[in-house]
Order: C-alpha cells, then sequence, then structure tokens
C-alpha cells in the first residue's frame, strides 16, 4: 500500500496537490472524493481526517452525519501516517521525493520568498477567490435563490486588491514568484485563481502580465497535465443538472446563508 | 547592520518572532512599529514592507514579511535546536500542517473575538451587541475543540514530546482572546496545562515580557489612535467582524 491522495479536483489545493505530483512523477493512487456527495453525507470520509469535525459556524456535532463541508481534502495517506493541509502535503511530497530544486529551493532567501508566498495566501487571494464559486454556482444551485450581485462585488473587489499586492510585491517584473523558475508558489496561486475563471469571473481578462504568468506555469507544470486538472471546474456548469439530495439541501442552507452575509 | 525586526508587541505574530528570538539568543535589533500611531503606513516602513505590515525584517538588503516565513528564515540561519522545526520528515509535516491550519481558524477567530470585545466598542464608540459577541465567540470555541481533539490530542505539544514552532504560533494567538476578557483557559484543563508547558518552555518571565503590552490592552482609549486612522480602523474592522 503505496501513497493516497484523496482529492476532489472541484477544490484548489487539491488541484496543486494532483498537478504537482504528476508533474513530478510522483506514485500515487488516486482517491476520488466528491465533496458534494461524500462528504457532507458523510458516506466516504476521506482517510486520517481523523474524527468528523463539525463545520465552523455550528455548535452542535450530530457524530456520523455532520461532516465539515471542504475540510476533508486533500489529505494524504502514507502507511499509517496520514496528513491534511495543501502546503503540509506538498512539502511533504518535495521532501520525501527528493524533487527538483526549484520547487521548494534550498537557498535560504528563495525558499524564505516561497514561504512567504504560501502565507499570504491563505489570508488574501484564498479569502476571496473560493467565494466566486460559491456566489455564482452554488448558491443559486443549492437555494434556488438568484445570484447575489452585490456580494459578487465585494468578492471580485477584495480579489482584484490582493491582485494587485500580488502583481506589485510577489510577482513585479520577475517571470515567476521567486524569480526565474517556478516554485510551489505559482502552482498554489494559479489553481486558486482558476477558480473565478472556472465559473466566469475571468481576473485574466484585462491583466496581460498575469496572463503571461499563468501561460508559463502552465508551460513548466506541462499545459495537458494543467487542463486535465482542470476540467471539472471548467465544465462546472454541469454541476446544475446533479440531482441534489434534500438532506444535502438542508445541511448547506446555514452555510451558505454565512457566506452571504 | 543586523538582523532587524520590524514589530509591534500588540500583534500575536510579533510576539511569537519576539519571543523565538530572544529564547534562542539570535542577536536583532528591535524596530519599533506603533500600529495605532500609523507607523506602519510610513513611507520609511513600506521600504520593508510593501504590504504595510507587522512583523516585517530585514537582514541587510534582504526584507521579508510573513512570520511563519521570518520564523523558518531563523531557524534556518541561525541553526536553533532541530525541535523547533524537527528534521524528522513526519513530525515537520504535523509542525507544517498546523502553521497553515492556524491561519482561517485560531488565528482567525481567535483576532474576531480581541476585535469585537476591545477595539470595535472602542473606536465606534458604541456598546458591542451581544449576540454578535456570542457567534464569534462560538466560532471559537468550535476550532478549539478541534486544535484539542486534533492536533494537541493527548502529547504534551502538537509534533510530540518537544515544543515547536507550531505551539509558540498557536498561544500567542490564543493570548489575544485571553487579554480581551475571554478566559477560554479556565474550564480547558488540558488546554491550561498545555500552555504552561509551553511558557516554561520558552521561559515564563520571557513570555510575561512579551505579553505585558497586549494585556494593557484594556486601558487603550480612543483618543491614543491616530485621528487619521480612526476612520480606516473601524472600515476594516466592521469589514471584518461582519
Amino acid at each position: 500500500m503505496g501513497l493516497e491522495l484523496y482529492l476532489d479536483l472541484l477544490s484548489q489545493p487539491c488541484r496543486s496537490i494532483y498537478i504537482f505530483a504528476r508533474s513530478n512523477n510522483i506514485p500515487f493512487e488516486f482517491k476520488q472524493v466528491e465533496l458534494f456527495k461524500d462528504s457532507v453525507l458523510g458516506k466516504k470520509p476521506a482517510a486520517g481526517s481523523g474524527s468528523e469535525q463539525p463545520h465552523a459556524g455550528s455548535s452542535n456535532s450530530e457524530g456520523a452525519g455532520k461532516v465539515s463541508l471542504l475540510k476533508k481534502v486533500p489529505a494524504l495517506k502514507d502507511g499509517d501516517f496520514t496528513l491534511a493541509e495543501c502546503t503540509a502535503i506538498l512539502l511533504y511530497l518535495s521532501r520525501k521525493y527528493n524533487t527538483p530544486d526549484h520547487w521548494y529551493p534550498s537557498d535560504i532567501q528563495k525558499r524564505a520568498q516561497v514561504d512567504e508566498y504560501l502565507s499570504w495566501h491563505q489570508a488574501n487571494i484564498r479569502a476571496n477567490a473560493p467565494k466566486t464559486m460559491w456566489i455564482k454556482v452554488l448558491i443559486p444551485l443549492f437555494t434556488g435563490q438568484p445570484l447575489p450581485s452585490e456580494k459578487l462585488q465585494e468578492v471580485m473587489e477584495g480579489l482584484s486588491a490582493s491582485l494587485k499586492q500580488f502583481e506589485e510585491r510577489f510577482l513585479q517584473n520577475k517571470a515567476f514568484i521567486i524569480g526565474s523558475e517556478i516554485s510551489l508558489a505559482d502552482l498554489v496561486a494559479v489553481v486558486e485563481l482558476m477558480q473565478p475563471v472556472g465559473v466566469g469571473c475571468d481576473i485574466f481578462e484585462d491583466r496581460p502580465r498575469l496572463m503571461e504568468w499563468r501561460r508559463r506555469v502552465e508551460d513548466a507544470v506541462g499545459k495537458e497535465l494543467f487542463l486535465q486538472a482542470h476540467e471539472m471546474i471548467f465544465n462546472i456548469k454541469e454541476l446544475s443538472n446533479i440531482q441534489i439530495h434534500p438532506q444535502l439541501k438542508e445541511h448547506l442552507a446555514p452555510v451558505l446563508m454565512k457566506i452571504l452575509k | 547592520m543586523g538582523l532587524e525586526l520590524y514589530l509591534d508587541l500588540l500583534s500575536q505574530p510579533c510576539r511569537a518572532l519576539y519571543i523565538f528570538a530572544r529564547s534562542n539568543n539570535i542577536p536583532f535589533e528591535f524596530k519599533q512599529v506603533e500600529l495605532i500611531k500609523g507607523e506602519h503606513k510610513t513611507e520609511e516602513f513600506q521600504k520593508v514592507n510593501l504590504l504595510m505590515k507587522v512583523p516585517a525584517m530585514r537582514d541587510g538588503s534582504f526584507t521579508l514579511a510573513e512570520s511563519i516565513a521570518i520564523l523558518l528564515y531563523m531557524v534556518r540561519k541561525f541553526k536553533t535546536p532541530d525541535h523547533w522545526y524537527p528534521s524528522d520528515l513526519q513530525k515537520r509535516a504535523r509542525v507544517d500542517e498546523y502553521l497553515s491550519w492556524q491561519h482561517v481558524n485560531i488565528r482567525g477567530k481567535g483576532s474576531k473575538v480581541f476585535l469585537m470585545k476591545v477595539l470595535l466598542p472602542l473606536l465606534t464608540g458604541q456598546p458591542l451587541p451581544p449576540e454578535k459577541l456570542e457567534g464569534a465567540t462560538e466560532e471559537l470555541n468550535v476550532v478549539l475543540k478541534q486544535f484539542e481533539d486534533k492536533f494537541l490530542q493527548d502529547k504534551p505539544f502538537i509534533a510530540g514530546s518537544e515544543i515547536s514552532l507550531a505551539d509558540l504560533i498557536a498561544l500567542v494567538e490564543l493570548m489575544q482572546p485571553v487579554c480581551s476578557g475571554y478566559e477560554l483557559f479556565e474550564e480547558r484543563p488540558k488546554l491550561a496545562a498545555w500552555r504552561r508547558r509551553v511558557e516554561e518552555a520558552v521561559g515564563k518571565q520571557l513570555f510575561q515580557e512579551a505579553h505585558e503590552k497586549i494585556l494593557n490592552a484594556k486601558n487603550l482609549t480612543a483618543d491614543k489612535i491616530a485621528p487619521e486612522l480612526m476612520e480606516n480602523f473601524k472600515h476594516q474592522l466592521l469589514k471584518q467582524t461582519t
């Protein structure tokens, strides 16, 4: 039993791990998790995330039924060892499989720049980019309510502000975040930004420098692999056709209302 | 010109850096950046950190932001004892896992409680609606349970038998809601015991010294805040605490 990666490619962190592992020919077993079916209905919890966790905001956990949405993936299982959190998994893989230096450079300053980006990313790009999918696709889908446009505008403004900082502070005039070669920082950034693209908010449209960087990242990991990893998010509209289990709707309603506030 | 750390000890990540550097006898120059005076927005500070946030570090011509990046940089440059960021692959992964998870969880929810209890009433001059605080406190309670159940479990520290960066980052963050008056350690004996262990591991006196400013946060009054900052602070706070 080798390395197992529990992933749903609808999720950005899952895509970065998938692309990283495949791009580096790391042998692993792809354990598909379908967030909107398995996690929420408690049928197929991702390994290693341990006991089911109540999701933020709810103070009651009814055991097996309530499983944290979107918190089960990505997950890694390597023998008895289990691990969550995208950054931790990427770093573990880079160390265990001795991937090429540029991914997480041994140069202390370049490495610090990767750490700096990965940290900043969490509270900035990742604060708003994911919400675009919730607001444009999932909320209308699950609540039957129309798309809340001021909320979307608020999110896009927040995202714009982060993108400005990304360009001015992190990317600047370099080919990649740390310089001339791709690193984990670029990979984590780009998959996050593909979320709004997938739902029709093309943030690369009027940002030529960002678009060029994206192309460089795609080339560096392999265009075909990149496209394949993003197939699901590009076909997100098909999600609209799935039959939604009433229990799922019920469970999600409070989560969605919270996001809307 | 050696290592410069730009800090305001009101800020949790600044305290982590301060305690780590002092605890490991890392020589550095403490560069005070008074947030309530708006010193993080000066042109001079922007040369150190364009993002206008503390903590920030300058080492010669190299500048760096983000507390986790700075801590790891110090670990590597000054070759601190292994337990801070263990070379064992799995233990190291445990530390990475916590440091990643904590951004939106312990840090996010803990900060929110502090902002609501201390800063919001201060800046708006209005009392805080109790349901809002209740909601924020409840969210913090949820992540505290996750912290105990998933990260700490029955171990003395997050990565096992010795303190690591994860414990330090966790505790300074938890001190924020504590210093706003939410005694979260009171009914959580396991957490309280862990806290004592962390304080002892870094040095009780150093820990207390680092927290002096935040312990007095309740004495902060609106007139101490630079007037030109008030509107901006208010706006940001309202956004963060809705």
